[in-house]
């Protein structure tokens, strides 16, 4: 046994938990006797969802496996897979994840729990609406459950952050790719407005879509934007598709370890602006440099020194896209360093009772611990969202304050009702659920 | 649990109706702190501060009565506040304190006794079980509440100074040793603070108030600072204070006072 501190991405809230890394459900099962126990993926969620103090952490990497892609792209993996594994396979033989957030080194336990979003949110939902069915251990048994299967326990899992038990095997679909590259249209903006105009109008043509959106520019300069939107690419005649090597691209930014400070930052977003085209047509990008342009660095979090860094993640309804607006011109105005920030459009939320998109729009940004004023001004854009109908990503939560977490998952007693019902006696705890009182 | 900003939800307070600690605890509470047993002497005293506390945000503030003069409590005492607290300990702060009266101890073995227990024994048994229980839990934090006095003992109040210094000095040990364990120890070391505990006495150089001292250790929080001076700049006057020549140094000490 293995005692070990753990953080999340974010490096922030360390805790020392017991890890083991079970192969088979029977493991799984074993150590689902203990208590608090929780499951842990890649640990890329940003916050404290993956790691229990004084606990047991069932690392998931142990539970391997890909079975063949049927003709209609259906495979069962092994919750431990990541899905960078499953795109070395799978691509080589035209097939894709349908559904990749910002990186490829998630687990598929992980993309599950946090009901990660990609891209292509606005068109194809989340990743747990690709899934067919799951095999879950929880501490009062093992099921299988699908759609159809245990409803209410197969949604509150996809979101649920591991608290309903954990998961071994997943079967999902594919989408058909016959190329590894994607065709992408780019677009900068001055305004925060016109982008937002942009996407709400031409977002539909396009697959993938995301523009980068600079916070940190005050004045004029407020809020302009780098849009980028694309396709895979059809070309049947090439050579068969090749998985994204896992490449090594240089740090973008010269700040050394714990020197990222509002001076660096800002020219760090001037360069990435001054780098855009105002725009350009049909260029074609790898899978990698379009999907997971972090993923060429390895370890980046550690450029945000020893206090670590935060993401806010937010997202409202389109009758409330003013939110976007305020936020992104509070944070401006206080003065806390911020990279660019992602803003995205989500389509309907599914049946998830805590899962995170909504239809409307999601901003996300990267605050660096420290400035003493940034506790308090997320803590006031929690009230500017939860006034909005909106919420934000508990996969990306570090600091939310337990009483705004049932305004802002209004089903969240029925999550409840779901979890205490496979594990009555709440073994499974995680750090975060003990931060919002979620068991 | 603490979140990203080390804002503790759960804090236990020995010595919950003190001056200095009631005001760090309302500004913890008024971040993010919820639950926070106070344990101590005087149920009214008790009752009140958590009142306090609730008003500034706090949900439950369960109270727990015990008396530093007998030191052989300590270890059933925090097994009650980690049980009121119901949960993860995220910040336990010791606090109590017995100014004491020099010029009357100083001839006297039972109060001189009384002193020691109240400012050193008891606290140093507290935090032998607390260590336990966090090392169980994986994380915590602990912030005791030491003083000024205790950098170089002066003569007109060697019994307080003395055994603070010992606690100090055990303190400095201690949060060494919990190095690499998830449980950090961090000292306070505040000057002459205007409390009902210094009422009376003549004002010294640097005296603050009971917020001021909260504020600077919410911050010495935030930053994990293993020594938290208040008001900061007292860091520096030690720093030259220590190393006085004696004759020099009870020169300047009797002027302060
Ligand atoms: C650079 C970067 C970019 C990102 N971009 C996006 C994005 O675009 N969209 C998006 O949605 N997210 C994004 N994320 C967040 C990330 O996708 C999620 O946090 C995801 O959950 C991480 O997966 P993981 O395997 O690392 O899980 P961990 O972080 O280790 O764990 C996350 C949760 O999953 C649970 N869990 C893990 N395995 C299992 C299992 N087998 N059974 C049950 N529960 C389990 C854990 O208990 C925990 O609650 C990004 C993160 C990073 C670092």
């Amino acid at each position: 046994m293995n005692r070990q501190q753990l953080t999340g991405w974010g490096r922030t809230a360390p805790s020392f938990a017991t890890v083991v890394r079970p192969s088979s459900d029977e493991e799984v099962a074993r150590w689902l006797g203990e208590a608090p126990v929780i499951a842990r993926g890649l640990g890329r969620s940003y916050g404290d969802a993956a790691q229990v103090a004084g606990g047991v952490v069932l690392d998931n990497s142990g539970l391997r496996g890909m079975g063949p892609i049927s003709p209609d792209g259906v495979v069962t993996v092994g919750a431990g897979l990541s899905l960078d594994e499953i795109i070395t396979t799978a691509l080589p033989q035209g097939w894709f994840v349908p559904v990749t957030p910002g990186t490829r080194q998630v687990s598929v336990g992980g993309a599950i729990a946090a009901d990660v979003h990609g891209k292509n949110h606005h068109r194809d939902g989340s990743f747990g609406d690709h899934v067919l069915e799951m095999h879950l251990v929880t501490p009062t048994g093992e099921r299988t459950v699908s759609p159809t299967v245990d409803p209410d326990l197969f949604w509150a899992t996809l979101g649920g952050m591991g608290l309903t038990g954990v998961v071994t095997r997943v079967t999902l679909r594919l989408i058909r790719v016959t190329s590894d590259r994607v065709l992408v249209d780019t677009d900068r903006f001055d305004t925060l407005d016109e982008v937002m105009a942009a996407m709400v109008s031409g977002d539909d043509d396009y697959r993938y879509s995301v523009a980068w959106v600079d916070c940190m520019t005050r004045g004029k300069s407020m809020g302009r934007a780098i849009l980028t939107r694309g396709e895979h690419l059809d070309d049947s005649s090439a050579d068969a598709p090749r998985a994204p090597r896992p490449a090594r691209l240089a740090v973008p930014f010269s700040a050394p370890p714990g020197l990222l400070n509002p001076l660096s930052i800002r020219l760090f977003n001037e360069a990435w602006f001054r780098k855009a085209p105002r725009q350009r047509r049909g260029e074609i990008q790898s899978l990698g440099a379009f999907f997971h342009p972090l993923d060429g660095v390895a370890d980046w979090n550690r450029l945000y020194g020893p206090r670590g860094f935060v993401q806010y993640q937010f997202a409202v309804s389109d009758a409330h896209a003013d939110t976007v607006v305020e936020a992104i011109s509070r944070l401006s105005a206080s003065g806390v360093p911020s990279f660019l920030a992602v803003l995205k459009r989500f389509g309907p939320g599914n049946s998830g009772p805590l899962s995170f998109p909504i239809a409307g729009w999601t901003l996300a940004l990267d605050l660096p611990v420290g400035p003493s004023r940034l506790p308090g001004v997320l803590d006031d854009l929690d009230d500017l969202v939860v006034g909005a109908g909106g919420r934000v990503y508990l996969a990306k939560d570090a600091r939310l304050r337990p009483d705004r977490l049932r305004a802002m998952y209004p089903r969240l007693d029925h999550f409840l009702e779901v979890a205490r019902r496979v594990d009555p006696e709440g073994r499974l705890v995680s750090d975060l659920s003990r931060r919002l009182n979620l068991r | 649990m603490d979140n990203a900003f080390a804002q503790p939800q759960t804090v236990v307070v020995l010595g919950g109706s003190s001056d200095i600690a009631r005001a760090i605890v309302r500004k913890l509470c008024a971040e993010r702190a919820r639950t926070v047993v106070l344990a101590g002497r005087d149920a009214t005293l008790l009752e009140r501060a958590g009142e306090e506390a609730r008003d500034f945000g706090a949900t439950s503030t369960p109270v727990i009565l015990f008396d530093a003069l007998d030191p052989s409590n300590a270890g059933t005492t925090i097994d009650r506040c980690f049980e009121a607290a119901g949960g993860q300990v995220d910040l336990v702060i010791v606090a109590l304190g017995l100014l004491g009266q020099q010029s009357h101890d100083e001839s006297d073995v039972a109060a001189t006794l009384a002193m020691m227990n109240v400012n050193f024994t008891w606290p140093v048994a507290a935090l032998t079980r607390v260590r336990s229980h966090l090392l169980d839990q994986g994380r915590g934090r602990i912030l005791v509440l030491s003083s000024v006095a205790s950098v170089r003992v002066r003569a007109s109040a060697y019994l307080y100074g003395g055994a603070k210094a010992g606690l100090d000095r055990l303190c400095q040990g201690m949060a060494d040793s919990l190095r690499g364990t998830g449980v950090s120890l961090q000292l306070v070391r505040p000057g002459v603070v205007r409390t009902r505990m210094t009422e009376g006495l003549s004002p010294a150089p640097f005296t603050t108030g009971v917020n001021e001292v909260a504020d600077v250790v919410m911050k010495g929080l935030a930053d994990s600072r293993a020594v938290i001076w208040s008001p900061p700049i007292l860091r520096y006057v030690f720093a030259v204070l220590r190393h006085l020549p004696g004759v020099l140094w009870r020169m300047v000490m009797d002027r302060a006072n």
